[in-house]
C-alpha cells in the first residue's frame, strides 16, 4: 500500500472526527445486549473445570466415580480423554529465540495441554471437568474428584527460578529459562556507562497486575453432527484469531467446520486474545454428548487462569552529562512468563517491552536484555498498555533519579532529551523506526496545563494543611498499529497481523461494512460507519457495522494494543475508495461524459460544470444492482475487500503530569489533579477516545496506587477475589485535565495512530514520580508499587523500602 | 417483579440473582465477581438498590424488586439518567452498566427534589460498582447531566441531603436487610 504522508481524513460528509454518541450504548445502557453468559442455546449443559489447589505437584491419581454418580451429571474428564488432541500452541516466539518446547503438529511450538495429566504447576491449572445439567450441579461434583498430589517445590518470582537449584517446571526448559532476548547495541551501551560522567542506577519490580476485565471469560461450544460443524461463542478479542488457533491447531478439523461467534464482550484489556483450555474443552464436549455445553468463569477462577500482566525485576542504569544530556540506558530484566508460555506472553514480556525504553529521548546508545523464566504463577499476557507501560516506568523512573542526581529540574530534563522533530523517522536504535512526532509541542502543551510552575507555591500551601505535595512527569511512546505482517514474523510472530475490511452497498443504497476485528467495548459500530460514510460523503446512519462472527466478517486478527483505528479502520477508508473509484467509472457510463469529467463529491456524482448531470449515491447503488447498460469491463454491484498490511507500525506519545497530595499522618496517597496530552494522530471520535483515554489513566493509577497480583510462597494467589485485589473506584480517581496533539502517522490512509490503551502507559511511572518528589527531602529515591499507605507511611517515618 | 406477579418456589439457598437470570431469563442483571464487590448485579428492592448477588431470593418474597428490564421498554427510549450517560458515552463495554443504571437511579431519584448530589457524593455513591472500561469519569459526568437535567424540567424545592448508599453487603442469615 502507498503511504500517504500526513494526509487528512477525507471529508466527504465530514462525520469523520466528530464526537457522535455511540450507537451501541443505548442497547447496553438498557441491558439488552447478549454477552457470553446470556446466550441460552435449547438442550444447553454446564461445564466446571476443576483446577488445581496447589501450585506446583506431581498428580499421582485422579479418582472421578464418585463425581459421574452425583445428580444432573453428565460427564467427568480429565487428560485421559483428550490424548489425541493437539496443545494449545504459543505463537510469538520471540525473533531469535529457540522454542524449548516439543514442537506442535503443524512446526509450532507446544505450550499446554488442554487438560494436565502429570503435573500441576500453577494455582488453577485445569485437571479435570465436569459438564451437568445446571452450573451448580457441575461445580458441586468437582468437590467430589479425588486427586492425590505429591508436592513439588514452588517458585514463584522469575530471577529466583533461574537461580542454581531452583526447583524445574518442564523437562524440556532446562534452568526455567524460556528466552533470553536482547535487543539494541550491548558493547556501546556498556562503553557510554563506562565513560559516563553521571550514571545513576536503580533496582524495580514492575509488579505482577490482573487485568480484571468487569465480565469474566465464558464460551459456549456447539457441534452440530449433521454438518459435522462447530460453533464457538466467546468471549475473545479476536474471533478469526480463535478460529485459525483452534480449528487446524488444535482441535485437528478443517478451518471451514469451525464458526466462532464473538458476542457483546464485558471488556477485555489484552486478556480475552489469548486461547484458553476451556475454549477447546467445550467444543469437544458438546460433540462427544450432542449437546451445547457452556462455562461461565467465576472471579476467582479468572484470577486463576485468565493471563496476568506485568512482572519484570530489573535492573537499570542511566547514564549522561553534568548538565542533563542523557547518553545512554540499560536494562535487565528478568520476566516472569508464569507456568507456561500463553499464546502471545513471551513476546510481550521481550519485544514488546525491551525496544521501547528509551521514550520519547535522543539517546545514543541503548540495550536491553531479558531473561523470561518460569515460575509456578498463572501464564503471563498482555495488559492494557501491556511491555510499553514497564519501558515507560523504567525510563521515566530513570529520568527522574538523573535530574535529582544532577540537581536539575525533571522536566527540564526531559525537554533537553526529547527527539527533535526534524530527526523523524527515528531510529530508535532497539528496533523501532518511530513514524512521526512533535514531541516538543507535546511535552510543552502539558507542561503548561499542568500548571507546573506553580508547584513550589502549591507544595508550600500543602505543607501547612499537613500534606506532602508532590509532581511527577512521565512521556511516553507507545508502539500501536500491530501491525506489518513481515516485520512481526521478525519479531517471532507466526501468523500475518493485518487487517480487513468489506462494503457491500445495498440496492437501496444502504451500506454495511464488516471488518475482521471485534470490539470489547470500543465502539466499533459507531467509528468505522464514520470512516465509511465520510470516505463515501453518505450518512453514518445508513452504515451498518457487523463485526465478531467468522461466517460473516473478513478475516482479520482481531482488537489488541489500540490497534483497530490504525489497522481495520484503514481498511475501511481503502474499500470505500474502491468503491468510489468504481462509482467514477460507472458514472461515466450512467452521465454519458468521459471518466476525467466524474466528479463524485457529498455522496453523488456529476459531471464536471455541469451538477445538473448527476447521479445520487442511492440511484448509483440502485443502477449496479441491476447491472444494465454496463460494460463489460465494469461488474455490476458493489462489493469490495481490502486486506491493509501497513509498511510498518505506528507510534502514539504524550506526557501525563501527576500532582499527588501525601497525607503526613496516614501515608494516604491522593491523586489531586492529572494532565494528560496524548498524541493519537488523527482521532475519528473524540467522544470515544476521550473515554479511552480516561480508563486508561485510571487503570495505570491502578497499578500505582492499589493493585498486585500476589503469591505467597506456596504460590498460593492471596489477591484471587476483588476484596483481596484492589481496584480503583470512582471516589480513587479526580477528573483528569486532557488535551492531545496530532502529529498524522504516515502509515495508513487516516494518519491514525493507536489510542485506546496509549494512557495506561505513564501514569505509574508519573504516580510513582510524584510520590518520591514528594518524599525527596527524606532521602526517599524511589518506591516499589503499590504505593499502598502502610509503604508511604513507613517511609515518612524514615523506614528503608 | 418490574411491576408484575411472580410466583415460584426458592430453594434456601437461591440467590436473587440466580433467579433473575436463570429462572426468570431477565438477564440485564450480570454476574462480575463471587464476592459482592462489582455491583454488576445491583437491582433494586423496594426502591432501594442492592446486590442482588447478596440477597437470597426466599428473603426477598413480597418485595417489589425493580431491575434493568423494567427502566424502558426493549428498544424503547431511555430514561432520563440513560440519557444523560449516553450523552457522556458513559458506557464502554457495557457489563458494569446495568448495575450503575440501577444504583445510580435510586441517587438520581432519592435528590431530585433537592439539591444535586456533588461530584464527591456521586462518586461515594458509585463505590460500589466497579468499572474497569471509563474510569468512572464519564459515569459522574452523566449523573451531573442528569441532575441538571432533571432540575430544569423541575425545579428544586425541598433541600434533600443524600441518603446513605445502600449498596452494601446483605447480611448472610436472611438477606433482608441491604
Ligand atoms: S456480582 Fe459482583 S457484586 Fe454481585
Ligand atoms: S463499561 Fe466496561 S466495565 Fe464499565
Amino acid at each position: 500500500m502507498t503511504a500517504v504522508t500526513g494526509e487528512a481524513p477525507a471529508t466527504g460528509s465530514g462525520v469523520l472526527g466528530q464526537p457522535l454518541d455511540s450507537r451501541e450504548d443505548p442497547q447496553l445502557l438498557r441491558g439488552e445486549a447478549t454477552y457470553v453468559a446470556d446466550i441460552d442455546l435449547p438442550g444447553t449443559a454446564h461445564m466446571a473445570i476443576l483446577g488445581s489447589p496447589v501450585a506446583h505437584a506431581k498428580i499421582l491419581s485422579i479418582e472421578t466415580k464418585a463425581a459421574e454418580q452425583l445428580p444432573g451429571v453428565l460427564k467427568v474428564a480429565t487428560a485421559a480423554d483428550f490424548t489425541d488432541v493437539m496443545p494449545l500452541p504459543c505463537i510469538w516466539i520471540p525473533g531469535g529465540v529457540e522454542s524449548h518446547f516439543p514442537p506442535h503438529p503443524y512446526g509450532l511450538p507446544g505450550a499446554r495441554p488442554v487438560l494436565t495429566g502429570d503435573t500441576v504447576r500453577h494455582v488453577g491449572d485445569p485437571i479435570a471437568v465436569v459438564v451437568a445439567e445446571t452450573p451448580r450441579q457441575a461445580t458441586a461434583a468437582l468437590a467430589a474428584i479425588a486427586v492425590e498430589y505429591e508436592p513439588l517445590p514452588v517458585v514463584t518470582r522469575a530471577d529466583e527460578a533461574l537461580a542454581e537449584g531452583a526447583p524445574q517446571l518442564h523437562e524440556a526448559v532446562p534452568g526455567n529459562l524460556n528466552a533470553y532476548w536482547t535487543c539494541g547495541d550491548k558493547d556501546r551501551t556498556d562503553a557510554a556507562i563506562a565513560e559516563a560522567e553521571v550514571t545513576v542506577e536503580l533496582d524495580l519490580v514492575n509488579q505482577r497486575t490482573i487485568n480484571s476485565p468487569i465480565e469474566p471469560r465464558g464460551a459456549v461450544g456447539d457441534h452440530n453432527a449433521a454438518t459435522g460443524e462447530y460453533t464457538l461463542y466467546a468471549s475473545t478479542q479476536g474471533p478469526h484469531n480463535h478460529r485459525f488457533l483452534l480449528s487446524a491447531l488444535v482441535l485437528g478439523i478443517p478451518f471451514n467446520k469451525l464458526r466462532v461467534i464473538a458476542p457483546t464482550v464485558g471488556g477485555s484489556f489484552g486478556t480475552k486474545g489469548y486461547l484458553y483450555p476451556d475454549m477447546a474443552l467445550v467444543l469437544l464436549l458438546s460433540k462427544e454428548l450432542g449437546r451445547p455445553v457452556k462455562w461461565v468463569d467465576t472471579r476467582t477462577g479468572l484470577m486463576n487462569s485468565t493471563v496476568q500482566g506485568r512482572d519484570h525485576r530489573q535492573h537499570v542504569t542511566l547514564a549522561g552529562t553534568r548538565d542533563g544530556r542523557i547518553t545512554a540506558v540499560r536494562c535487565t530484566s528478568y520476566a516472569n512468563l508464569g507456568a507456561y508460555p500463553s499464546t502471545i506472553g513471551p513476546g510481550v514480556a521481550t519485544a514488546l517491552m525491551g525496544r521501547s525504553i528509551s521514550g520519547m529521548y535522543d539517546i545514543d546508545a541503548a540495550f536491553c536484555e531479558v531473561y523470561a523464566a518460569f515460575t509456578n504463577t498463572v501464564s503471563l499476557g498482555a495488559q492494557r498498555g501491556s511491555g510499553r507501560a514497564e519501558a515507560a516506568f523504567l525510563m521515566e523512573r530513570l529520568v527522574d533519579r538523573y535530574a535529582s542526581e544532577i540537581g536539575m529540574d525533571p522536566a527540564a530534563v526531559r525537554r533537553k532529551n526529547l527527539v527533535p522533530k526534524e530527526k523523524f523517522p527515528y531510529d530508535n536504535g532497539l528496533g523501532w523506526t518511530y513514524d512521526s512526532g512533535n514531541y516538543q509541542l507535546n511535552f510543552d502543551k502539558a507542561i503548561e496545563l499542568s500548571g507546573y510552575a506553580d508547584m513550589p507555591a502549591r507544595k508550600a500551601e500543602a505543607r501547612t494543611r499537613g500534606k506532602r505535595l508532590g509532581v511527577g512527569l512521565a512521556t511516553y511512546v507507545a508502539i500501536c498499529g500491530v501491525g506489518p505482517s513481515t516485520r512481526m514474523s521478525q519479531e517471532g510472530m507466526l501468523g500475518g497481523t493485518w487487517e480487513s475490511a468489506n462494503i457491500r452497498v445495498h440496492p437501496t443504497g444502504e451500506v454495511t461494512v464488516t471488518v475482521g476485528s471485534a470490539s470489547t467495548g470500543q465502539s466499533h459500530g459507531t467509528v468505522f460507519a464514520q470512516v465509511a460514510a465520510d470516505e463515501l460523503g453518505i450518512d453514518p446512519d445508513t452504515v451498518q457495522v457487523l463485526e465478531g462472527d467468522t461466517q460473516k466478517a473478513p478475516y482479520g486478527q482481531g482488537t489488541y494494543g489500540s490497534r483497530s483505528y490504525s489497522m481495520a479502520a484503514p481498511a475501511v477508508a481503502l474499500t470505500a475508495r474502491k468503491i468510489k473509484s468504481k462509482l467514477i467509472r460507472a458514472g461515466a457510463v450512467f452521465l454519458g461524459v468521459p471518466e476525467d469529467k466524474v466528479v463524485y463529491e457529498g455522496g453523488r456524482v456529476h459531471e464536471d460544470g455541469n451538477e445538473q448531470n448527476t447521479k445520487t449515491f442511492a440511484e448509483l447503488a440502485m443502477s449496479m444492482w441491476y447491472g444494465w447498460g454496463l460494460p463489460a469491463e465494469i461488474e455490476p454491484a458493489l462489493d469490495e475487500t481490502t486486506h491493509f498490511d501497513p509498511p510498518d507500525f505506528n507510534y502514539p506519545f504524550g506526557t501525563h503530569v501527576a500532582v499527588v497530595e501525601i497525607d503526613e499522618l496516614t501515608g494516604e496517597t491522593e491523586v489531586v489533579s492529572y494532565t494528560a496530552v496524548d498524541d493519537a494522530g488523527h482521532i475519528g471520535n473524540p467522544k470515544i477516545v476521550l473515554g479511552q483515554i480516561e480508563g486508561s489513566i485510571t487503570h495505570g493509577l491502578g497499578q500505582a496506587l492499589m493493585e498486585a497480583a500476589v503469591y505467597d510462597e506456596q504460590g498460593l494467589l492471596i489477591s484471587s477475589d476483588l476484596t483481596s485485589y484492589a481496584l480503583p473506584r470512582a471516589a480513587d480517581v479526580p477528573f483528569f485535565t486532557l488535551d492531545k496533539t496530532v502529529t498524522p502517522s504516515p502509515h495508513n490512509p487516516l494518519g491514525a495512530k493507536g489510542a485506546g490503551e496509549i494512557a495506561t502507559v505513564p501514569p505509574a511511572a508519573a504516580v510513582v514520580n510524584a510520590v518520591v518528589d514528594a518524599l525527596a527531602d527524606l532521602g526517599v529515591q524511589h518506591i516499589d508499587m503499590p504505593l499502598t499507605p502502610e509503604k508511604v507511611w513507613r517511609r515518612l517515618r524514615g523506614e528503608a523500602q | 417483579m418490574n411491576g408484575r406477579p411472580e410466583q415460584f418456589t426458592a430453594q434456601p439457598n437461591e440467590l436473587l440473582v440466580e433467579r433473575l437470570r436463570d429462572g426468570l431469563g431477565l438477564t440485564g442483571t450480570k454476574v462480575g465477581c463471587d464476592t459482592g464487590q462489582c455491583g454488576t448485579c445491583v437491582v433494586r428492592l423496594d426502591g432501594r438498590s442492592v446486590k442482588s448477588c447478596l440477597v437470597l431470593t426466599a428473603s426477598a418474597a413480597g418485595a417489589e424488586v425493580a431491575t434493568i428490564e423494567g427502566e424502558t421498554t426493549r428498544g424503547g427510549e431511555l430514561t432520563g439518567l440513560q440519557e444523560a450517560l449516553r450523552q457522556e458515552h458513559g458506557t464502554q463495554c457495557g457489563f458494569c452498566t446495568p448495575g450503575m443504571v440501577m444504583a445510580l437511579g435510586e441517587l438520581v431519584d432519592a435528590t431530585a427534589g433537592g439539591e444535586a448530589p456533588t461530584e464527591p457524593e456521586i462518586r461515594e455513591w458509585l463505590t460500589g460498582n466497579l468499572c474497569r472500561c471509563t474510569g468512572y469519569h464519564s459515569v459522574v459526568r452523566g449523573v451531573q447531566r442528569a441532575c441538571a437535567a432533571a432540575r430544569a424540567e423541575a425545579p428544586a424545592t425541598v433541600p434533600a441531603t443524600v441518603p446513605e448508599p445502600a449498596v452494601v453487603a446483605a447480611s448472610t442469615a436472611a438477606g433482608q436487610e441491604v
